[in-house]
């Protein structure tokens, strides 16, 4: 399996390029910040109607990574949705092929700050979750051990070259791991600004996400 | 000949003045409804524009708008106000003078719309959004007159072509408006005119005496040269004995990089002590303000300055212009040497400073072309449809409309008068719907149509509109500050800059050496270092190209025998190229190859400009890579493009076939950073994406993705688009310029010629000395990037 390997709270994990977290002994694959509907709340907000196409494209690449790990579990770290009625909103297309993807797996859907209540679309919904070693949850809590979460998308450039561009990131040190967001019309916040660097220890790095994968000392990465 | 009426004509009198010739022909003509004057800066050309008002508001006070007046530039309405406000009150008319642009408190803002002055004084963004308002109908019935001051300029920008539908917007409420343009010198003034008229009715214009021909020449300098660069440095003695000669010298450079350098070199050298100022558009408004109030004032003796003092008023007894780099376009050369004309009647006095051997060449041309009154300008292309699609926004904003008759409308605009049924139709299906390939925003349609009317369908959306009003594209700045409570101001520097700096790296900016602290909530925080020497300032301001014309001058005078007009370090210079290669010719393309520092080079005189060049050099190097010559590097000037790399190009020809450099244009390029920011602009234009968030927060979570997303997703799923398609009508001009390299092969007509040298030619060389060199970005760029992290992890002790 391509990736890189690390291990959290003695845990065996890959960070994908794809910026998506498996758990290859439990087979359980995490995502991160889906944020389907984006467009669509946009536009129903009276903003500019933006190019239609995030849903799919976001399924597109959500359908490759299961179908390349094929896990029996599949956490959505919250903000799966842009917001609940952007859930609701969402198109017949789109749901079959969620129900598609849920087919034989656990599907479990972790609320977020912009999706948090039920959506009709099958999982389960709730608030976080622990299996084993490791808690699964949007926001992360700063006692916590072993703990994935999403929200912040962080991205991250090299300060030491310019003219590189800026890529979604994984967060990482021993205590925790902050997850790229994987929709496709999602921004993110510089992983050496100060919210992410108060979360996460001196030590702790960056890995782009994308080939190749490159891993930098956060210490190291620009602050915007 | 119409008198003046009174009380104008006593207070004229009273001043000792007597109104020049084309005064009185503005007077004459004040009927005309269209109606513009061409004349040089300091020959009262705005009190020409203003004076038919003030007549008829002498006579006819009534209350209502009058007149408005639109200029480039905030600081200028400011000025007029002031140069108004004194004859108004010594004739003791009771016209009311007021300005309207960005910086206007709202609170005033809402007066002037309950109760507007006779004449108010605006921008073409703040115009821009008078016409969004529901009230616009009753705030411009009135309205008489309209002045653009400075149309020349505005001319050549979107915010020109902004402004031309706001005026027929305002033909629409104002029935019977005249339209008074005032224009410095320009190429083609019926062009001009017939961009500014009411389409498709005639516009009178009005010649005022071009004064006598500048006295212009280069700089006596007891040296040559260098060969590359753009300082400058070397002429800062005579430079400042030229400041110590004249009263008031303005100092132009072309980028606010180097006129930072510049100035910090010559206060070095400085010895008297000459009170010299710097003024460029990074720099802190307080600080400008100071600067322009000190020359108002005579307390400067010269200015370092760039393109922001291209325009605007006289500031004080300006007696020499000095131009540091070549002058690129001679149009803006003219109309920069008319900064130094305080005295009527005597010729403007200019002396050029080439920075490095080429800019010698250029220099002359340059020379010829302004003592020729030969001056270049590209014809403007068609009304872009960007504008338009936030015109159509606008539009929105003040109520209900009628497509076919905002369709007229819009056609009897002169930069749009070509715009087809179904050019507008896509706009507006743009606007209303997104216009893409897969409808999906049936229920949230940005406008709909109800009665045969389209309406905003959420008219809350007003806001985010007009507060997006504009088309000026501001790269994005950090605020740059003195660290410390209440710390003061400096300027900006690029977004960019800024993250390529660490604690300790020093820079330049408005002639401080600064030492980088950190950031802070978005300020580039700093702290004063006298001592050390900075790092450089690299914030860009615009980096023109050479224009066509002065280009094609260049190769002319390739053809002569011998350059007795050239200095002769610079004609012995052309004269060995002639020798051991070949020079460059107006007909052919002359590429030299060579092996050069272990690498094999090749040079491609295109005499394209910096940007075209540039272009050039991507796609060569792309097809380079594609045939496995393992291409390193490139450099791109004005001239010519420079291309290193592993292995010698067998045969450079092919590389220029046309079908295949346009399918670069189509394939290659489409993914290019250059593409993207070509789309930004016309993206953040067209109201797609929004400069301003009424919720924008000043930290932490972006509410915004990158642009870049979005030209990615388009080009993958709706490459047919109208804002890819406007992206690629932009691509002709501007950062591709892909237009000038079609000139180039129209030009050369397939005529290439090769030489292999065995070593870097005369004119070769300086051109491998120049900044700006582009890494190919291969896959060597992503092994370099492994190595390197791989080395910071090893380093941190994280490996």
């Amino acid at each position: 399996m391509t990736g890189y390997r690390f291990s959290l709270n003695s845990a065996g994990l890959i960070a994908r390029p794809a910026g998506t977290l498996l758990w290859p002994d439990e087979r359980l694959l995490v995502i991160s910040d889906l944020h389907f509907g984006k467009s669509e709340r946009m536009g129903r907000r009276g903003g500019a109607l933006l190019p239609p196409y995030e849903v799919s494209d976001t399924l597109d690449r959500l359908e490759a990574e299961i179908a390349s790990t094929a896990p029996q579990t599949v956490v959505c770290l919250g903000d799966s949705f842009d917001d609940l009625d952007a859930g609701h909103n969402l198109e017949e297309s789109p749901r079959l092929r969620l129900t598609q993807l849920q087919a034989g797996r656990r599907w479990i859907w972790i609320e977020g700050n912009h999706d948090a209540g039920p959506i009709d679309i099958g999982g389960t919904h709730l608030a976080q979750i622990t299996l084993g070693p490791l808690t699964f949850r949007h926001i992360a809590e700063a006692e916590a051990q072993g703990e994935i979460s999403g929200h912040y998308h962080p991205k991250a450039r090299a300060a030491t070259r310019r003219g590189l561009g800026a890529r979604p990131a994984f967060l990482i040190d021993v205590q925790r791991v902050i997850m790229p967001a994987f929709g496709t019309y999602t921004g993110g916040l510089a992983a050496g600004s100060a919210a992410l660097r108060g979360l996460m220890s001196p030590t702790a790095k960056a890995l782009l996400t994308g080939a190749p994968q490159v891993a930098l000392p956060l210490s190291h990465c620009a602050p915007r | 000949m119409k008198d003046l009426p009174e009380p104008l004509a006593g207070w004229i009198a009273a001043q000792g003045w007597a109104l020049h010739a084309h005064q009185r022909a503005m007077l004459e003509a004040a009927g005309e409804p269209a109606l513009m004057l061409i004349a040089p800066t300091g020959t009262g050309k705005t009190l020409a524009g203003f004076l038919p008002t003030l007549a008829e508001l002498a006579a006819d006070p009534r209350p209502g708008l009058h007149t408005l007046y639109v200029s480039p530039l905030k600081a200028l309405a400011t000025d007029i106000r002031r140069n108004l406000r004194r004859p108004v009150e010594e004739m003791g008319l009771p016209i009311e003078i007021e300005e309207r642009t960005g910086d206007t408190p709202s609170s005033r803002k809402r007066r002037q719309r309950a109760a507007p002055p006779h004449i108010l004084l605006t921008t073409p963004e703040s115009l821009a959004l008078m016409t969004s308002y529901e009230d616009a109908p009753r705030l411009f019935a009135g309205l008489r007159r309209v002045i653009v001051d400075e149309i020349h300029a505005l001319d050549e920008s979107k915010r020109g072509d902004q402004l031309s539908l706001a005026l027929t917007r305002l033909d629409t409420l104002a029935p019977g408006l005249r339209r008074v343009g005032l224009s410095a010198t320009v190429e083609d003034p019926e062009r001009l005119a017939r961009r500014f008229a009411r389409h498709p009715e005639p516009c009178r214009i009005l010649h005022a005496d071009p004064g006598p021909a500048p006295d212009i020449a280069m700089l006596d300098l007891p040296s040559a040269p260098p060969w590359a660069g753009g300082g400058g440095r070397y002429a800062i003695p005579q430079v400042l004995e030229e400041v110590a000669r004249h009263r008031t010298t303005l100092i132009f450079h072309n980028t606010r990089a180097q006129a930072e350098i510049f100035f910090h070199e010559l206060w070095l050298a400085n010895a008297d002590a000459l009170p010299i100022a710097i003024h460029h558009g990074s720099l802190d408004r307080a600080q400008r303000e100071k600067v322009e109030a000190a020359m108002l004032a005579g307390q400067l003796r010269a200015i370092v300055c760039t393109g922001t003092l291209d325009l605007g008023i006289d500031w004080g007894d300006v007696d020499l212009v000095i131009q540091v780099g070549a002058p690129k376009n001679v149009k803006r050369l003219v109309q920069r040497i008319g900064r130094a004309n305080h005295r009527f009647n005597a010729p403007s006095k200019a002396r050029l400073v080439p920075a490095n051997r080429f800019e010698v060449v250029e220099c002359e041309a340059a020379l010829e072309a302004v003592r020729a009154r030969d001056l270049d300008g590209a014809p403007p292309g068609p009304g872009p449809l960007d504008v338009l699609c936030q015109h159509i926004l606008i539009r929105a904003c003040a109520g209900p409309f009628d497509a076919e008759a905002l369709f007229g409308e819009v056609c009897r605009s002169g930069v749009y008068a070509g715009l087809s049924r179904a050019e507008f139709d896509d706009c507006l299906d743009f606007v209303a719907t997104g216009g893409y390939a897969l409808k999906a925003y049936d229920r949230w349609q940005r406008l709909v149509r109800r009665d045969g009317l389209w309406q905003l369908r959420d008219p809350r959306a007003t806001r985010d509109i007009r507060m997006n009003i504009g088309t000026i594209q501001d790269s994005d700045t950090l605020k740059v500050r003195l660290r410390g409570r209440g710390g003061k101001s400096l300027g900006e520097v690029e977004e960019g800059f800024a993250a390529s700096l660490t604690a300790g790296d020093t820079f330049l900016i408005g002639g401080e050496v600064v030492r980088y602290e950190g950031l802070r909530e978005l300020v580039v925080e700093v702290s004063r270092e006298a001592t050390r020497a900075p790092k450089i300032a690299v914030f860009s301001g615009t980096k023109f190209a050479t224009s066509t014309q002065l280009a094609h001058r260049i190769l002319a005078m390739f053809r002569q025998p011998e350059w007795p007009a050239l200095p002769r370090h610079t004609a012995q210079w052309l004269a060995l190229q002639r020798e051991v290669s070949k020079l460059p010719e107006h007909g052919r393309i002359l590429i030299e190859t060579f092996p050069h520092d272990g690498r094999a080079h090749l040079c491609l005189y295109g005499f394209a400009g910096r940007n075209a060049q540039q272009t050039l050099g991507l796609i060569l190097t792309k097809r380079m890579e594609e045939l496995g010559l393992d291409p390193l590097g490139f450099v791109a000037s004005d001239y010519a493009t420079a291309i290193w790399g592993l292995e010698p190009v067998p045969d450079p020809a092919a590389l220029l076939d046309p079908t295949f450099l346009r399918e670069g244009l189509e394939t290659w390029l489409a993914g290019n950073a250059l593409m993207k920011r070509t789309f930004r602009a016309s993206a953040t234009i067209a109201g797609l994406i929004q400069r301003n968030l009424p919720q924008a927060r000043k930290s932490g979570r972006q509410a915004t993705f990158s642009s870049d997303i979005l030209y990615d997703t388009l080009r993958k799923y709706d490459p047919d688009h109208l804002l890819m398609r406007i992206t690629r009508q932009e691509a002709r001009r501007g950062l591709v310029d892909f237009d000038r390299i079609e000139e180039m092969l129209a030009r050369s007509g397939g005529r290439i010629d090769h030489l292999a040298l065995d070593r870097v030619s005369p004119l070769a060389a300086p051109l491998l000395l120049e900044h700006g060199r582009v890494p190919v970005h291969g896959r060597g760029r992503e092994r370099l990037m492994e190595e390197e992290a791989a080395a910071l992890m090893e380093a941190a002790g994280l490996s």
